[in-house]
């Protein structure tokens, strides 16, 4: 299970980081913090390789002597930074790729999301549709009715005002607009 | 030599080295054997016999018994080597080589392997022959041995893995297969196959790390249990040695930690590695190693006393260190500090937290329970070993001397500390050097040296806010106000202060404190009190928005102008101000029309609300800090041709994106915020400012005319000045003073002349405040009235055009001048007022063109005429009124229109005639016509004017013409010219009883020759014998021309003649059918001498033929008077142009029509022709005026019928 799970923009400011055991936030900060050292590194040594050959994943960034930090970053140059448990020996490298991969798609799905500032901070709550919480060792994504929020303001919900009650109700044939 | 393996691995070459060693039955290896490095791989037997009795009697025997043993020990690995000596060889040249030594040896013992059985001849002798046995045996050797090696390795690693296989069993020891295992890593090593080697410790660390793994998940095995005794010892890693033989027996004894374990495979592993040429390997798998131990000993549960593992760990990373460092030189070292950083960090660390929990860090010192702890510690470390004794700088010199006394202490973990960072600087990972720092900080502010600490937390805050990291930004800041309060740098821990108390990822507690601590210092008495401390504003409260009041942000000398600002306070609790003071700076505005009240009135903001962005403190300069691209397409024309030269998008803002990105830390130096001292400001006192959002309200009077621009914003707080440096965007008010003004304009479009009209006064006041008693001289223009009303009243509008007050108008008129008294009305007012002035309905001169038929009028073109038919004609009246506020007059002009035209026309009907007046309303208003009169000016007596008119009042519409008709009678000789004028009175239609009695419209004008001379009449006779005229048949038209009086004033022309007292005339007459009814056959016209005396006939016959059928009106006969050329007209008409010019008025008359316009066109034609010169001189042509000539057949109509053989019907249908 992930402790600790970081968006990183291109410029290096966090645009989403969450970790689980919430008292010990400042740490997870820090940490993420001093590990995208290691990602320029390797994001510096990967350009001298083919562009399109390249893999995104770039594995474990550093290891503590409690957690391990591993790396990804998008084409866009966004960071993903995951922070485990070093004492979880279940996790091999397999998941954690997967997990990334995941990680990537809900973050693509921010992305897609008209009411969303690329660059603004990602806000994921409970009930947001791209939902970005560790469940059971895994980042899990699903989709909720609610429209992500995004920015400082939340967005009041977007989505639910396109159907209209009065084609609802009607028993006749659907109207359709 | 090459070495084939199974399993399908590559072959390599390796290099093994034997032994020796004289045959004993006790060295073949029992059953079960592990040992490999001392396994007899090849047993050879060797023999100088060369006597068959001898071999027979002895050598067969022992042979036989030594197979027999090894037989026994199941090994299959020998050979027999028989020496041959020249010497004995002469002596039995006679034995064949059937039955030669050798012969019988392979005979008895190799039945099937020949090749088990070698010779060497000679060996001591240097021929030729010797060397080829001694290669063929040589090489028989190393095939045999290797075959031997490879086959018993093969058995090893099986009997190897099938121990391993076993290790579910309840009796499986790991130290045992480990042993195993090693023994075939040694073998390897010994054969130089260091890789292998390293696989095999590999599979060891690999099978053992998933044993602990398996235990933490519950499956535990028994052997296990052994490795989590408590740790007693934590002496480190040992990589000096090869092999460390005595953890190995510890091992062996199944005695070893779970730390004497892993250290023992890690040393083997870096010593295979080392010989690898892998140094960098080590390093990275040192970090592993320790990381993995921690964890393991955590997962194992194992006791550890406290720092003990920190001491191991410690240990272990200066001893790898030290171990690379030793094998590598000092450029390689440099190069790869990227791999070795991490040991140094990690020792750093571990060496902190060993410093915290001995009590090393703390200013007092260790306390007797931090001494006990670290005695404990070194105990555990054991004693030195042999082999590090001697350096200097040993890992274990050094933790012991660390862990001795405070300064030891700080002075290696300095060391260290410092020597991490700079690698880490060096390798360019800021954050991690930053990092470190931090933690060097923390420990300076245990020192109690903040001084030190300070730079290391201003470094990493740098990093942190230039990422936009939130939370250790947060951290780093309460960690920098506590090292700033020790420094005693007032100004600083004030602003970090700040930036605390209104950040909120600290707890209301927390961010409380911070804010008490600003108010606490400000509320201390200041012992300077002319001592300000300037602070930042955004941390403390934010600018939101701005509105002026009034909400064009313009405002006149003297007005007042409100500001209110929106101020979004960070603080966590109320805040009371002393004052809050805006920067003001003036400048004298050079574009004075900015100035004017038009630029008021055009330039009105929506609505004066000037928002200000949202501070976005916590993000990167990088990108949300800039602004948006601001792109304008751009056009570029030539001038000539106006084509597209260049085209292209600018970017109007490239200076906000290009510009240098500032460090962000400029935010939180002080010496940024310059307090700017300026003359104008804008205060407010003692506010208080709750969190969250507060409404404060500035007044101020405006003074001198110019643009105030918002600079700085300052908010006072005892000494403490927190300021907002620039206002942006930039916030600007204008104060204008304006000159008084006086606009007349119309109410409506245009003024009609003749009615009362509004005309509406304003008078803008500017700086002119208006007194009790200012009034406007109008002076009286002469055909303009000024109407009083009684009711008429000043409406006071404000500068905004509020309404303020209305009050009565007094209006005094003389004959010369009407004087009114304005409203008192302060400055920067508007008063407005509508005043009803009268035109006086035009001067004669004025009153439309008098027109008469056959009236030439040459001062006109015919363009214009067409113009002004639809145009009213306007009269211009010039007022000029003093004003108050200057000695100049004002003038004025108003354009007044007539809203009539009218036109006059003469009627005859044989000798009577009539006067006809056509009143035109060109306006857009219905008019009332009341009392048409039309008098005779010159008062002859014996004239009378009989009106037709019925009706006496008459309404007028819009567009519409009335037409007037009075009969001309009189008694005696009428006069040669009628002066008339006719006058009518008017009102607007809609409008109900006026207070006045308008003028009525009047209009002069004159009718010449009025008297008929002449009477026209044709008739046309069908043909004779004929009861009607037929189409295409001739008809006889007779004109017969009547003069109708005696000579009269009006023949006294060139065209008279006097002859015998009779005096006679020359006229013209001319037929002409316009409208092609009929041919007028052989002459049209002629020219007749008439005699000029009443009765006087002169009677003309001609032929015409209808061409149609029908009542057909009859040709036209028209007159002229027949001038001589002779005359003293020098102008003159030739032939053509006269008939030419004549059909066209002809034309133009036989129309008969009562437009003006072609009536007047007919006049212009002449004067058009008469200014022509044309060559000959010719007689010319007048016409008579219309008065004189009467046609008494026009009207008439003649029926024709069609001529019988004509059965073609014409229909013309349009």
């Amino acid at each position: 299970m992930a402790v600790c799970i970081a968006v990183i923009a291109k410029e290096n400011y966090p645009l989403y980081i969450r970790s689980t055991p919430t008292e010990n936030e400042l740490k997870f900060h820090y940490m993420v913090h001093t590990s995208l050292d290691v990602v320029d590194e390797k994001i510096s040594a990967m350009g001298k390789a083919l562009v399109d050959q390249r893999e995104l994943y770039l594995g474990l960034l550093y290891p503590t002597e409690d957690y391990k930090v591993y790396g990804y970053v998008t084409n866009s140059k966004v960071k993903f930074v995951m922070v485990v448990d070093s004492s979880n020996t279940a996790l091999r490298d397999n998941e954690i790729r997967s997990m990334f991969r995941k990680l990537h798609n809900s973050y693509t799905d921010v992305m897609c999301n008209p009411f969303y500032n690329p660059g603004d901070r990602i806000q994921s709550s409970p009930g947001g549709p791209y939902f970005l919480c560790p469940i059971q060792s895994r980042w899990a994504l699903l989709p909720v009715s609610d429209p992500v929020q995004v920015g400082p303001t939340p967005v009041s919900d977007p989505v639910q005002v396109s159907p209209t009650p009065c084609v609802r109700s009607s028993p006749g044939p659907l109207i359709t607009w | 030599m090459e070495w084939r393996r199974s399993y399908g691995r590559a072959p390599k070459m390796i290099h093994l080295e034997s032994n020796f060693v004289q045959f004993k039955e006790e060295l073949l290896p029992k059953e079960g054997n592990k040992a490999l490095l001392t396994f007899p791989f090849l047993h050879i037997y060797w023999t100088e016999c060369c006597d068959t009795e001898v071999y027979k009697a002895t050598v067969k025997d022992d042979l036989t018994k030594w197979q027999n043993v090894l037989k026994a020990h199941s090994s299959v690995d020998w050979l027999i080597v028989i020496v041959e000596n020249d010497a004995k060889k002469k002596n039995k040249t006679n034995i064949l080589p059937r039955t030669s030594i050798v012969d019988k040896i392979r005979n008895d013992f190799c039945n099937k392997q020949s090749d088990r059985c070698v010779v060497l001849s000679d060996p001591l002798k240097d021929s030729s022959r010797t060397q080829e046995s001694w290669n063929a045996f040589l090489t028989k050797l190393r095939t045999l041995l290797l075959m031997s090696f490879t086959k018993n390795l093969g058995k090893f690693e099986d009997d190897m893995r099938t121990l391993r296989e076993k290790r579910t069993e309840p009796g499986w020891s790991f130290c045992e297969y480990f042993m195993v295992q090693e023994e075939l890593a040694f073998v390897f090593e010994m054969l130089q196959q260091f890789e292998d080697a390293l696989v095999q410790y590999d599979e060891l660390d690999a099978l053992f790390s998933q044993y602990v793994v398996n235990f933490g998940a519950g499956d535990g095995a028994n052997w296990l249990t052994f490795f989590c005794q408590p740790v007693k010892s934590w002496n480190g890693l040992i990589l000096r040695k090869p092999i460390d033989m005595e953890k190995r027996e510890s091992i062996q004894r199944r005695e070893a930690t779970l730390l004497d374990l892993r250290s023992y495979l890690f040393s083997r592993q870096c010593t295979l590695l080392l010989f690898l040429q892998r140094p960098w390997e080590v390093a990275q798998r040192a970090l592993e190693l320790l990381h993995n131990c921690v964890q393991e000993l955590k997962l194992l549960e194992v006791s550890v006393p406290p720092g003990a593992l920190d001491c191991w760990v410690f240990l272990s990373c200066l001893e790898v260190l030290q171990r690379i460092e030793g094998c590598c030189d000092r450029a390689q070292i440099d190069s790869n500090i990227a791999h070795t950083v991490g040991l140094w960090s990690y020792a750093t660390e571990k060496l902190k937290s060993l410093g915290y929990l001995c009590g090393l860090v703390s200013e007092k010192g260790p306390n007797s329970e931090d001494l006990n702890r670290t005695v404990d510690l070194l105990a555990g470390l054991g004693a030195e070993r042999p082999e590090t004794a001697n350096t200097a700088q040993s890992p274990y010199k050094k933790l012991k001397e660390a862990l001795s006394s405070v300064e030891a202490f700080e002075k290696h973990y300095l060391d260290l500390s410092h020597a991490t960072i700079e690698m880490y600087t060096s390798i360019g990972r800021i954050r991690s050097a930053k990092f470190v720092g931090k933690d060097l900080a923390e420990f300076y502010m245990r020192k109690k040296a903040p001084q030190k600490a300070e730079i290391y937390l201003q470094g990493a805050l740098k990093n942190y806010l230039a990422e936009g990291w939130a939370l250790p930004i947060t951290h780093t800041r309460k960690q920098l106000a506590e090292c700033q309060k020790h420094l005693g740098q007032i100004e600083n821990y004030l602003q970090t202060s700040s930036l605390l108390a209104s950040d909120h990822h600290l707890t209301e507690e927390e961010r409380k404190h911070f804010c008490q601590e600003i108010l606490d210092f400000a509320s201390q008495p200041s012992d300077n009190p002319g001592h300000k401390i300037v602070l930042p504003m955004q941390s403390f409260a934010q600018l939101r928005d701005l509105h002026f009041d009034p909400s064009n942000a313009v405002v006149h000398v003297g007005g007042v102008l409100c500001i209110e600002i929106t101020m979004y306070s960070q603080m966590p609790v109320p805040v009371h101000v002393e004052q809050i003071v805006v920067n003001v700076h003036f400048s004298i505005e050079k574009n004075s029309y900015r100035k004017t009240a038009e630029w008021l009135t055009k330039h009105k903001t929506s609505n004066g609300i000037i928002n200000f962005p949202p501070e976005t403190a916590p993000f990167p300069v990088s990108q949300n800090s800039l602004p948006a691209l601001e792109l304008y397409e751009m056009f570029e024309r030539s001038p000539s041709d106006n084509s597209l030269n260049t085209t292209g998008i600018i970017c109007r803002n490239v200076h906000m994106l290009l510009r240098r990105q500032e460090s962000s830390s400029s935010l939180e130096m002080p010496s940024g915020v310059a307090l700017e001292e300026g003359a104008h400001l804008l205060r407010c006192s003692h506010v208080t400012l709750e969190p969250g959002a507060n409404q404060i309200t500035f007044r101020t009077q405006a003074k001198e005319p110019g643009t105030y621009t918002l600079r700085q914003l300052c908010a006072s707080v005892g000494s403490v000045w927190f300021v907002l440096p620039h206002i942006y965007p930039i916030v600007q008010y204008d104060v204008y003073s304006q000159e008084p003004q006086l606009h007349v304009e119309p109410l409506a479009d245009s003024l009609l002349a003749g009615i009362p009209q509004k005309v509406k006064f304003t008078v803008t006041t500017g700086h002119y405040t208006i007194k009790n008693g200012d009034s406007l001289q109008l002076s009286n223009a002469e055909a303009m009235l000024i109407l009083c009303q009684a009711e008429s009243r000043a409406m006071v509008y404000s500068n905004t055009r509020e309404q303020s007050s209305d009050a009565a108008l007094r209006i005094q008129s003389s004959d010369k001048v009407t004087s009114i008294s304005l409203p008192v009305a302060p400055a920067y007012h508007v008063i407005e007022f509508e005043l009803e002035v009268l035109s006086l309905p035009s001067a004669p001169a004025l009153g439309g063109e008098s027109d008469m038929l056959g009236m030439a009028e040459p001062h006109r073109k015919h363009k214009d005429k067409q113009k002004t038919g639809h145009c009213m004609v306007t009269t211009d009246h010039k007022v000029s009124i003093d004003c108050p506020w200057s000695i100049y007059s004002t003038v004025i002009a108003l354009t007044f229109s007539v809203p009539f035209r009218t036109t006059h026309a003469l009627l005859s009907s044989g000798t009577r005639k009539y006067v006809q007046v056509c009143v035109q309303n060109l306006s857009e208003l219905d008019f009332q016509l009341s009392d048409s009169y039309l008098v005779d000016t010159s008062d002859s007596t014996d004239l009378q004017l009989v009106p037709l008119n019925t009706q006496s009042q008459q309404p007028i519409y819009s567009k519409q013409s009335v037409f007037f008709v009075w009969e001309l009678k009189w008694t005696e000789e009428p006069p040669p010219s009628l002066h008339c004028r006719f006058s009518v009175g008017f009102s607007p239609a809609s409008e109900e009883q006026l207070s006045i009695s308008l003028k009525p419209y009047t209009y002069e004008f004159k009718v010449e020759n009025f008297f008929t001379l002449y009477n026209v009449k044709a008739e046309i006779f069908p043909p004779s014998g004929m009861e009607y005229c037929r189409t295409g048949s001739l008809c006889s038209l007779e004109v017969l021309i009547t003069r109708l009086s005696d000579l009269l004033e009006v023949d006294k022309d060139e065209a008279l003649t006097e002859s015998d007292e009779h005096f006679s005339t020359k006229l013209m007459y001319e037929v002409v059918d316009n409208s092609s009814n009929w041919a007028v056959c052989g002459k049209s016209c002629g020219v007749i001498s008439m005699p000029v005396a009443a009765r006087a006939t002169h009677r003309v016959h001609m032929e015409v033929m209808p061409l149609f059928a029908g009542y057909l009106p009859l040709p036209d006969v028209r007159l002229f008077k027949y001038l001589p050329h002779h005359s003293a007209h020098s102008s003159q008409l030739d032939a053509d142009s006269w008939i030419e010019n004549d059909s066209l008025s002809v034309d133009k008359h036989g129309d008969d029509q009562p437009d003006s316009s072609s009536l007047k066109s007919r006049g212009s034609v002449h004067s058009a022709c008469s200014s022509e010169h044309k060559g000959l001189p010719m007689p010319r042509l007048q016409a008579l005026p219309a008065g004189q000539v009467f046609n008494s057949s026009s009207g008439t109509q003649v029926l024709v019928i069609p001529s019988q053989d004509d059965h073609v019907l014409e229909v013309s249908v349009t």
